[in-house]
This record gives C-alpha cells, sequence and structure tokens, in this order.
C-alpha cells in the first residue's frame, strides 16, 4: 500500500511547480519594488536592476524621511488606529459578550437589528449628511466613528463567546454574589484575549489602509492620514517633495524625475513595511478571525 | 365567561411580570448593548431613513427633513440621461469580470491542500498572503509604477521583445483588465484561506477508501474534495453577489482618470462625483439607492437559487 505511483509523483511535481510561478507572480513585485527603493536610479531605468539592488543608496529614504508631511500623516495614522481600535473593542466586546448569554431576551431580533446593515444600508450620501450634521467634519471622529464596528464582527465575537466561555463559569460567579459588569471584565476579558487580538488586528490593520473616509471627510492637510499624502505621491502625482539640498536649482529635470522615482519606492516600502514584517508573526490570528466568522450558524 | 376571561389574561401577565424580572436581574447585560445599539442606530438607521433625500429636492438650510418632496424626479432623470446606460454597463461589466475568476481562490486551496504539511507549504501560504496586507493605494501605486508606458518594467520588457508600449493606464480597453487582475494579485492567497479551511474537515477515511479503489489524485480531487466544501463555496459565492454592484469603487476611484472614463465610470464613483464633489445630493442619493436596489434584488434571487438547488444557502 505504500507504493507511490508514478501518477502520483508526477502530480506532485506539476503541483508544485504551479505553486512555485503563483509564487513568483505574488513575491516578485514586492522584491522589486524593495530593492529598487535602495539601487541607483539610473541602474533602475535601464533594467540593470531586476532582481536584487545595484549600487546602493538611501538617498529616496532620506528624501522621504525628510518631508514633515509624511511623518505627520504616519503620526496622524498611528493616532487614528490606536483610538478607532480601542473604541471599536469598547463598542464590540461588551455587546457581543451580552448577546452571548442565554439570559438575554430578544436576541435573534437584536442580532437581526445589526445584520439587516449588512443587507442594506443608506449610502454614501445619506451617511456624508449625518456624519456632516454631526459637527464631525475635518475631526479624527469622522475618520475613527463612521465604521466603528460590523455586524459580521459582532457575529464572530458573540460565537467566540458561546463556544469557549463555559456556562457554568458564569453561573457560579453569579452565586459568588458578582455582577454582569464585574463578571465581564474580570472574568470573560482575560479568558478572551486571542478574540480581542484576532477583532483589534482586524480593525487596525483596516483603519491603517483606509484612505476613503479621509479623503471626504477631511481638509485640514494636517489632519490627513498617511494613506491620503501616499495618494498624492503615488497616484496624483502634484506633491513636490522638497529638495533638503535644494537652493542652488543644480539638479536637471531628469535627475529630479529620477528621484521622483526613487522617492515612490522608499514611501511604498515606509508605509507598508510595519504590516508586512508583522503578520507572519501573528497570522495564525488573522487565520483564526477568518474561520470563526465561517461558522455558520 | 368570567373563568376564562382571567384564563386568558393570566399568561400574558406572568409573561410581563417575567419581562420585567429578566431586566431587573440583568440589566447590566442590557447596558452592554447600548453602544452598539446607539451606533447602529445614528450611523446606519437614521442615514437609511436619510434615504428619502433621493425623492426630495435637497436643500442645505432645510436639511433631510425639512427638504420638499419630488417623488421620483431624480430617478427619472438618471434612467433617461445619456450616461445611464455607461454607468450600468461598465458596472455590470467590471463585477461580471470579477466573478468569472472567483474560482481562483479556490484552485489554489485546492493545490496547498495537496502539499503535505512542511516549511514549504507555511511559507507558500504567508506569501500569498502578504499583498492583502497592502493599502488600495499602494497598490494601484506599484500599478502605476509597473505599468508606466516608458520606464514601467511591463512596458520595458515589451519594447525589449520587440513589442510596442502599450498605455496601460489611460487605455479604456485596458481598464478592466488591469483592474481585475491586480485584484487578483492582491486578494487571491487571503481569499483561499476558508477553502484551506473547509478542505482540512474532509475525512482521510474517504481519501484512504478511493485510495484502494484505484483512484487517482485528480480524481480524489474532483470526486471528493470539491463536493465536500461544496456549501462553503456555494455560501461565498452569494456573498460575492450581494456586493456585486460595489466593485471596489475605492480602487476605481484611484485608476479613474479622464482618458480611461469611457470604461472606468461606474455607478459608484458617479455618486462620488455627483453627490460629493458636485454637491448634487439628492440625485447622488437616487443613484445610489438603485445601486443597492440592484444588490438586494441580486443577492435574494441567488439565495433563493442556491436553496432550491443546492440546500446550502445564506438563509
Amino acid at each position: 500500500m505504500k507504493r507511490v505511483s508514478l501518477s502520483d509523483k508526477s502530480f506532485d511535481l506539476l503541483n508544485t511547480l504551479f505553486l512555485l510561478i503563483i509564487l513568483v507572480l505574488i513575491v516578485y513585485p514586492l522584491v522589486f519594488v524593495l530593492s529598487a527603493s535602495i539601487s541607483d536610479p539610473t541602474a533602475v531605468s535601464s533594467g540593470e536592476m531586476w532582481l536584487w539592488p545595484v549600487d546602493i543608496t538611501f538617498e529616496g529614504y532620506q528624501r522621504v524621511f525628510a518631508e514633515a508631511s509624511i511623518w505627520r500623516g504616519y503620526g496622524n495614522t498611528i493616532l487614528y488606529t490606536l483610538v478607532g481600535t480601542a473604541i471599536h473593542l469598547f463598542v464590540l466586546l461588551p455587546c457581543a459578550y451580552a448577546l452571548s448569554r442565554k439570559e438575554l431576551m430578544a436576541k435573534k431580533a437584536i442580532l437581526w437589528f445589526f445584520l439587516f446593515t449588512m443587507l442594506f444600508n443608506g449610502g454614501l450620501i445619506p451617511t456624508y449628511l449625518i456624519v456632516k450634521s454631526l459637527g464631525m467634519l475635518d475631526t479624527m471622529w469622522a475618520i475613527v466613528i463612521p465604521n466603528v464596528v460590523g455586524a459580521w464582527s459582532i457575529l464572530v465575537a458573540r460565537t467566540f463567546f458561546q463556544q469557549s466561555i463555559p456556562d457554568q463559569l458564569v453561573e457560579a460567579s453569579k452565586i459568588d454574589g458578582a455582577s454582569d459588569f464585574y463578571i465581564f471584565i474580570r472574568v470573560i476579558l482575560p479568558l478572551s484575549l486571542p478574540i480581542i487580538a484576532v477583532m483589534a488586528l482586524f480593525h487596525a490593520v483596516g483603519l491603517w489602509n483606509q484612505y476613503f473616509n479621509a479623503l471626504i471627510y477631511l481638509s485640514d492637510r494636517d489632519k490627513f492620514p498617511l494613506q491620503l499624502i501616499l495618494r498624492e505621491i503615488l497616484v496624483v502625482n502634484q506633491m513636490q517633495l522638497n529638495d533638503p539640498t535644494a537652493g542652488g536649482g543644480a539638479e536637471s529635470l531628469v535627475d529630479q524625475v529620477k528621484t521622483a522615482g526613487l522617492i515612490k519606492y522608499a514611501v511604498i516600502i515606509v508605509s507598508s513595511l510595519p504590516l508586512l514584517l508583522v503578520y507572519p508573526f501573528i497570522q495564525r490570528y488573522f487565520v483564526q478571525g477568518v474561520l470563526i466568522g465561517s461558522i455558520k450558524e | 365567561m368570567r373563568a376564562t376571561k382571567s384564563e386568558a389574561s393570566l399568561p400574558n401577565q406572568s409573561r410581563t411580570y417575567t419581562v420585567k424580572k429578566n431586566l431587573l436581574r440583568n440589566w447590566q447585560l442590557y447596558v452592554f448593548l447600548v453602544p452598539a445599539l446607539a451606533y447602529f442606530i445614528i450611523l446606519h438607521y437614521v442615514p437609511m431613513y436619510g434615504v428619502q433625500i433621493a425623492f426630495k429636492n435637497f436643500i442645505a438650510t432645510e436639511g433631510i427633513w425639512g427638504s420638499p418632496w419630488t417623488g421620483f424626479d431624480h430617478f427619472t432623470r438618471f434612467f433617461d440621461s445619456y450616461y445611464f446606460w455607461r454607468l450600468l454597463k461598465n458596472t455590470l461589466l467590471l463585477s461580471a469580470y470579477q466573478l468569472i475568476l472567483f474560482p481562483l481562490p479556490i484552485i489554489l486551496a485546492l493545490s496547498l491542500n495537496e502539499l503535505r504539511t512542511g516549511a514549504f507549504k507555511k511559507w507558500a501560504q504567508t506569501l500569498t498572503y502578504a499583498p492583502h496586507f497592502i493599502s488600495v493605494v499602494v497598490v494601484v501605486g506599484m500599478i502605476v509604477i509597473f505599468l508606466d508606458p516608458t520606464t514601467g518594467l511591463v512596458n520595458r520588457i515589451i519594447v525589449a521583445l520587440g513589442g510596442e508600449s502599450i498605455p496601460f493606464l489611460t487605455s479604456p480597453d485596458w481598464f478592466r483588465h488591469v483592474f481585475t487582475w491586480s485584484g487578483v494579485w492582491q486578494t487571491l492567497g487571503w481569499s483561499s484561506i476558508i477553502y484551506l479551511a473547509a478542505l482540512s474537515a474532509v475525512s482521510p477515511e474517504l481519501h484512504e477508501a478511493a485510495k484502494v479503489d484505484g483512484a487517482t489524485r485528480l480524481q480524489r480531487i474532483t470526486h471528493i474534495n470539491i463536493p465536500s466544501i461544496l456549501p462553503t463555496i456555494v455560501v461565498l459565492f452569494i456573498l460575492n453577489i450581494g456586493s456585486f454592484m460595489t466593485v471596489g469603487f475605492e480602487k476605481v476611484l484611484l485608476m479613474q482618470n479622464n482618458l480611461n472614463m469611457s470604461t472606468s465610470d461606474v455607478i459608484q464613483t458617479f455618486v462620488y462625483q455627483t453627490g460629493l464633489l458636485e454637491g448634487q445630493y439628492s440625485f447622488a442619493a437616487a443613484i445610489g439607492l438603485f445601486d443597492s436596489a440592484i444588490n438586494i434584488t441580486l443577492l435574494v434571487i441567488f439565495n433563493y437559487l442556491a436553496r432550491k438547488t443546492t440546500d446550502s444557502s445564506l438563509w
């Protein structure tokens, strides 16, 4: 029975080959950007640099870090991500826990009240007008409040509480005279660190990467998150980065175009690297999140 | 008569009594719901009610609730406009294109599943997930860099092979391909997670039995693995249909320019353009409402079809 047939072997070979091709297609653009960000721009534009860095230079990064708007954008993004994630957990966790308790009446109705918003929502314009009438335009709140929690997250967190918190535990604490507030904070939360991590990470990645809410709700440049600054540099091409060595106008137009390219590569790395470096270590939490989410009622 | 009356009212009375008792005993649990309920009411249900401006003429000083009614004026104006068919066609084609590629993550999952657990499998998974963590702004930025007509890598290869440089980003013919395939690049690995999980639940005994019967690897994939994960596939397909008209418009918006408008102008970006940039709130809200009406209709139809034909559905 242990015999591995020839067709099995060729299947494995073809399958591995297929996956290798897909991996190269997915990873190559990322490696190219990383290498290009520290290579001489001439080597990049001539095609001499195609995989590994050539004539290593950190000029792109120097330019990027000399730019005040990038620092400010970075700071804003960190602030919005931290505050937004904190509010997210504050709204999500108590609600999901309450929905997991059998004592709660009208659970189904409340859950459907949330889930219905996945099916139908007011749409861009009415939401914008409400956010505007709440006085949130051009404030941090317009970034963190409109998408503070989704029905899907509530469903996922509730499923987790239902499956992993034994009923007897809550019952026993109640007999000891503990209140629901006390039980939630002292008993439930310490047991729920995995789901808290999953939910916080999902939400934080979303906040870190989103640009659209900032685009429609913010007009003060000092409040722009990193993604809006990136949009100007990478997509709209309208931003002129300050040249730290400027003054003489010694740079020719050709050189300017070249450094502009270098800056683009560097700024992609600077903005994406934190998440790309961190996610492999917390990947299992994300995968867990997707899996709990897939469990159907 | 009397007896029956009092008897009939008894369950009612005891019911309000238990409700009261429950509220009294568990009031803290209900407090837990307050932040979420407040959020959903203010930022989901109030805007839902605010959809009525689609049937009104929005006047800034009167607000949503005080503006005068106009009925279906905005809808008929939209349906009669020359860009209506263009928008509908662009939205449908872009969505359909993405939907055709729906099986790709399933193929990746089936292929990954055939690997023996080991370092290569782990690496393959981790690396394919990576693009998921890159923002849409950066992805579009990378598209711009790689597809640049003169300096972009892709066009340099085309020219080196004796071809002519293609203006991918400004050509209406190329917009849909570039948009959809860059999306595949970004989401392929991440979307396969859920299928991989479903595959890991397939019973090894089925495979053993099939092996004894002399089934080849490919036969076992098509006769065991695919049927086993069919319910997952159906549910995810319906979910995809449910956002059919949404087409990831935040990315469309970033890739849009004057030269590719004839294919890149979709309903959602048009809502943004007319509503938020031009301030025609009522008109734009009407178009947005039309869009979500189609979405819901599609979702309900496909959910019904799935329930009738495969036994798996969302509800």
